[in-house]
């Protein structure tokens, strides 16, 4: 046994040979990508530590990433100045809502473009693209005075119909998305019952809808990732009426300072960047938490759909 | 895409039919389109040529031709500087997030242990990226290169640079984190892109005598010709479209501000809209020659 290892051996085992990766080659990828992804999470992890930093801790020179106490009254501050149960609940509601419309529309648009032959289609095509590359703000102030002539400025509908005319955040990917999934989809079915004498409706519900599942939990989760995320928009349309999470974190100082006045707190309850950070963190939490249970459905989702553009 | 076997109404033919239940799928984009971006896109131009004030009955309009736009180009000082510091920051940005993500998506095609929770890891900031926890972070510093940015060596020896190239790279430092950050849907693309490709190719290549390397060069990069188009579209876009960006910051300051107005930034919002496309266009046309050259 012993004189079976060879140089040769010795040498595959390390460098890799046609069938498998060597050791040593595995060794530095390893290394490169725990560095790397230190790195990338190194802004995650600074918000974290500093967020648990007391004010003493803050001070302290000496301590850089680990707390000398259990602190979380950062946290405690940061619930309170992001008024988190109502932000939270109105964050969830215009992210969740028009993703769901959107979905839905946008999957009606894509089979619509997979299925049908029809003239127009490239011109069609050539608009989503538009929509896509459009900036925001090239389209945003109209809206926004229309919106407020029929007094619809802070109310959420500002958000949900262009959700429903198949216009929401991003839709254009939810389209592309949905158009490369019914075109993957095998028609047999449908034709099927075409011949049986179903309705086009009716096929789309019964036949392609349940076979597009993943692509509808995709887009759903993806568009409410995107709409809590998404400040450009919901400050122009919401602000006044709904205050959701990243709307209140882009104002914290000025909440802070009315809950706290900088005059008349001592000097630990001065705003301070760990608390800042704490709301930070408190902000992307439900965040982490879906992506942490979701992310089956995350990372593998352009597999899924098959979208790379093509 | 077969013609209906049977017609059940006289008179339209199975084609008209079949076209006419596909307009009603995609009816309701349509109206959309017109509603929420043609007539407002319109609009905008529209206001763009005027002087806008708004008023509590409604906006009062005065026709200014392009005054607005020539204000925006040679009088306003910081607008045409945001503007091209925007376009250097993303001819910088594109490249990088283009390598990096590809370098990642190699790695993670490999086959090896603990692979999902990098994919995850990798992934993340595509989900948590807003525009005030990006802007919470990079206030606090925590989007730089650890150690790297603030060091005094770096600041003298850009102190030593003309500004046309320190700009960039102080950029490059201080927000290198960042720019990784926007490469999360990039690495997804790239990874089933390198996951299309036929591995029989290598195989046979390797047979041949060609190294991982050579086949990394001659085999795996030709194949994203297409790939690497897309993302780099995607990414101009998407770094375009972030709150955060300076430009769009200004122009969504100037809106509300009294010497600004909407006229003024609907004009701003349209030089900015004929910068990005120009950025697409340049993209589009080195990768485009580059995949050429490829295949030729």
């Amino acid at each position: 046994m012993v004189r079976g290892i060879t140089r040769e051996t010795i040498k595959s085992f390390l460098l890799g040979n046609r069938t498998s990766h060597g050791l040593l080659f595995m060794v530095v990828v390893y290394l490169l990508l725990i560095a790397i992804g230190f790195v990338y999470l190194y802004p995650l992890l600074f918000m974290f530590v500093t967020s648990m930093k007391s004010p003493e801790d803050l001070l302290n020179p000496m301590v850089q990433w680990i707390p000398t106490e259990f602190y979380v009254g950062n946290y405690l501050k940061a619930f309170r100045v992001l008024d988190y149960p109502n932000t939270l609940r109105a964050s969830i509601l215009i992210s969740v809502l028009p993703s769901v419309i959107q979905t839905v529309v946008c999957s009606f648009v894509g089979y619509g473009l997979a299925r049908y032959r029809f003239w127009g289609k490239n011109l069609i095509f050539a608009l989503i693209l538009a929509t896509f590359i459009i900036p925001a703000q090239n389209t945003v102030i109209p809206q926004m005075l229309t919106y407020r002539d029929f007094g619809l400025l802070g109310n959420i509908s500002a958000l949900l119909l262009p959700a429903i005319m198949g216009q929401g955040y991003k839709s254009a990917i939810f389209i592309l998305i949905f158009y490369q999934t019914f075109l993957s989809l095998p028609k047999v079915l449908e034709e099927a019952a075409r011949l049986d004498g179903a309705s086009d409706l009716k096929i789309f519900i019964q036949i392609a809808l349940p076979a597009a599942i993943p692509s509808y939990i995709i887009s759903i989760i993806f568009s409410t990732v995107w709409y809590w995320n998404e400040t450009f928009l919901t400050v122009i349309f919401l602000e006044g009426g709904i205050q959701s999470l990243p709307m209140q974190l882009s104002k914290f100082v000025q909440a802070y300072e009315n809950l706290y006045p900088p005059g008349v707190v001592n000097i630990f309850d001065r705003l301070n960047e760990a608390v800042k950070l704490s709301g930070t963190f408190l902000n992307i939490l439900p965040l982490l938490v879906m992506y942490f249970v979701l992310q089956k459905w995350f990372v593998e989702s352009v597999e899924r759909t098959g979208i790379t553009g093509e | 895409m077969t013609a209906h076997p049977k017609t059940r109404r006289k008179g339209i033919g199975p084609r008209v039919r079949e076209a006419l239940h596909g307009y009603a799928f995609v009816l309701i984009w349509i109206i959309g389109f017109a509603v929420f971006t043609l007539i407002p896109l319109l609009q905008t131009f529209f206001y763009s040529l005027n002087q806008v004030t708004v008023s509590a009955t409604g906006i009062d309009l005065s026709f200014v031709q392009w005054e607005n736009y020539t204000r925006a180009l040679f009088t306003d000082p910081t607008f045409v500087e945001l503007l091209i510091e925007y376009a250097i920051e993303t001819l910088v940005s594109v490249p990088i997030i283009l390598i990096f993500s590809l370098i990642i998506a190699l790695f993670l095609n490999l086959n090896f242990r603990f692979k999902g929770l990098f994919r995850t890891i990798f992934f993340l900031p595509v989900v948590i990226t807003s525009g005030p926890v990006i802007q919470e972070l990079t206030a606090q510093g925590a989007t730089s290169v650890p150690g790297i940015a603030i060091s005094a060596t770096v600041e003298e020896f850009l102190a030593e640079l003309p500004s046309y190239l320190s700009n960039p790279i102080e950029y490059l430092l201080t927000s290198f984190i960042l720019i990784l950050w926007f490469s999360g849907v990039q690495i997804l693309i790239y990874l089933s892109s390198l996951q299309k490709i036929d591995r029989s190719i290598y195989e046979a290549a390797a047979i041949d005598g060609a190294s991982a390397w050579e086949s990394f060069w001659k085999l795996t990069l030709p194949s994203l010709a297409t790939t690497n188009l897309v993302i780099a579209v995607y990414t101009i876009i998407a770094l375009s479209h972030f709150s955060e960006n300076k430009v769009v910051k200004y122009i969504y300051g100037q809106t509300y501000a009294v010497e600004g107005g909407i006229g003024y930034a609907s004009a701003m919002s349209f030089l900015y809209f004929l910068v990005l496309i120009g950025l697409l266009v340049l993209v589009y046309a080195v990768l485009n020659f580059q995949a050429k050259r490829e295949v030729a």
